[in-house]
């Protein structure tokens, strides 16, 4: 069970990364997996006072704050549209309503986590990061990167015309994903992300679109491209062969759902 | 020590708590025995209360992070309760007991949130709850029987 010596609400950033400095010290951000660790928290830092609680849409983009709820992902209107349902459908089947309007988009980025449906839903789009002190940085590079002591402040998703789907593989509703795959086309290129292999998202497959379109014979082909080019692993929830299997299907259908818009 | 304000089902509240103290004991400890104490891994939504109007997990809420919010449990929400409770009862969902508080507080969140739910909205808003002896279809039931009577008897009025 983790315990917390101390609690504080940010007033600024400046304040929360200078707290964020002492190792002992952590950022709390919806606290769901936090709270099962077994850590000894010096100084719990509380960024909900700071306004990062927002999703703001403008033509160009959409800034994510860190504190925004995956709630908040699942039941935006822009994001909704933009995405072609793909947001909701890639948080909709996290626990319950409940957790998410707990669990932040900050929490499930700055993680890392393997299982993570959001990294693996926004590394298909032209996303990016913005650190306190790193600056603006791409998302796929930082999901590469180490974790460190500076601050994520918000996630920005670029407005680039473009088409996207989300599948995923549950053994039971709620549960983590045996898989996930997230399938895009912007920019002429169609991109396959696949995230719990178990191991966090990559990009597996970016290439032009092909000559034909999004066939069906297509849709087949990157896929199977896509499952030999994931390096899949084995856990309680499936085996590696399992996985690349699930990338397949998945992928397909995926590449499907684009309808060969954009 | 730290001092946190609160309003708990309507009423001004204030509260001493450690640091690390959990939303669900504070609430338990000022007599808000619905609450219940599952899974404590976030999965179960036995501890399910209403912070400002969305339900959220008092298991797995830092207690000093409802300082300034309104907090509701099924204590402060009986009423609203009784509307539906007795269908679910009707059809057999009651079971044990023991994730009814849970459910009754997410059932009182959705329909506040989507009056007229399909049964797949409310399949989904509720996947959340999880309870060992119904097999779910029985709150389902009891709950499409609610809004069956209600909009029957909405129609009645409007003739």
């Amino acid at each position: 069970m983790v315990t917390i010596q101390k609690y504080v609400r940010a007033q600024s950033l400046e304040e929360a990364y200078t707290l964020n400095q002492a190792r002992q010290n952590r950022i709390i951000g919806g606290m769901l997996w936090l709270k099962m660790s077994e850590l000894r928290i010096g100084t719990a830092i509380d960024l909900c006072d700071l306004g990062l609680d927002t999703i703001e849409e403008t033509d160009e983009e959409f800034r994510i704050g860190a504190m925004a709820t995956l709630r908040m992902l699942e039941t935006h209107q822009g994001l909704a549209r933009y995405t072609g349902g793909a947001a909701a459908e890639a948080v909709g089947s996290i626990v319950g309503v409940q957790f998410r309007n707990m669990a932040t988009v900050g929490g499930s980025l700055w993680g890392r986590f393997g299982f993570s449906d959001v990294l693996t839903l926004f590394m298909a789009m032209d996303s990016y990061v913005e650190l306190y002190k790193g600056g603006i940085v791409p998302l796929a590079r930082f999901a590469a990167m180490k974790p460190d002591r500076d601050l994520l402040i918000r996630l920005i998703i670029k407005k680039v015309p473009g088409s996207f789907a989300y599948q995923s593989m549950r053994n039971q509703r709620t549960d983590l994903p045996v898989l996930a795959c997230a399938v895009s086309h912007w920019g002429g290129r169609v991109r396959i992300v696949v995230g719990a292999r178990p191991h966090k998202a990559v990009l597996v497959l970016e290439e032009a679109l092909p000559e034909g379109g999004l066939t069906p014979g297509a849709a087949k082909a990157l896929a199977r491209k896509a499952a030999a080019a994931a390096v899949t692993g084995t856990n309680l929830r499936g085996s590696a062969a399992y996985r690349t299997h699930l990338i397949r299907v998945l992928a397909e259908r995926g590449i499907l759902a684009l309808g060969g818009k954009a | 020590m730290m001092e946190i304000k609160l309003k708990l089902n309507g009423k001004a509240v204030t509260g001493h708590i450690e640091p690390d103290v959990l939303l669900i004991d504070l609430l338990r400890s000022l007599g808000c025995q619905s609450v219940k104490r599952g899974c404590e891994t976030s999965n179960c939504g036995l501890c399910t209360v209403l912070m400002d109007g969305r339900p959220v997990l008092s298991c797995s809420m830092l207690a000093v992070r409802a300082d300034g919010h309104e907090v509701y449990t099924l204590e402060g929400l009986t009423k609203e309760a009784e509307a539906f409770v007795g269908f679910i009862a009707d059809e057999g969902a009651d079971q044990c007991g023991f994730c009814n508080p849970g459910y009754v507080m997410n059932t009182i969140a959705l329909l506040r949130e989507n009056p007229d739910p399909t049964d797949e909205e409310i399949l989904a808003y509720l996947a959340g709850n999880l309870c060992r002896c119904s097999g779910y279809e029985g709150q389902l039931r009891g709950i499409r029987r609610f809004l069956n009577s209600r909009k029957a008897q909405g129609e009645q009025h409007a003739e």
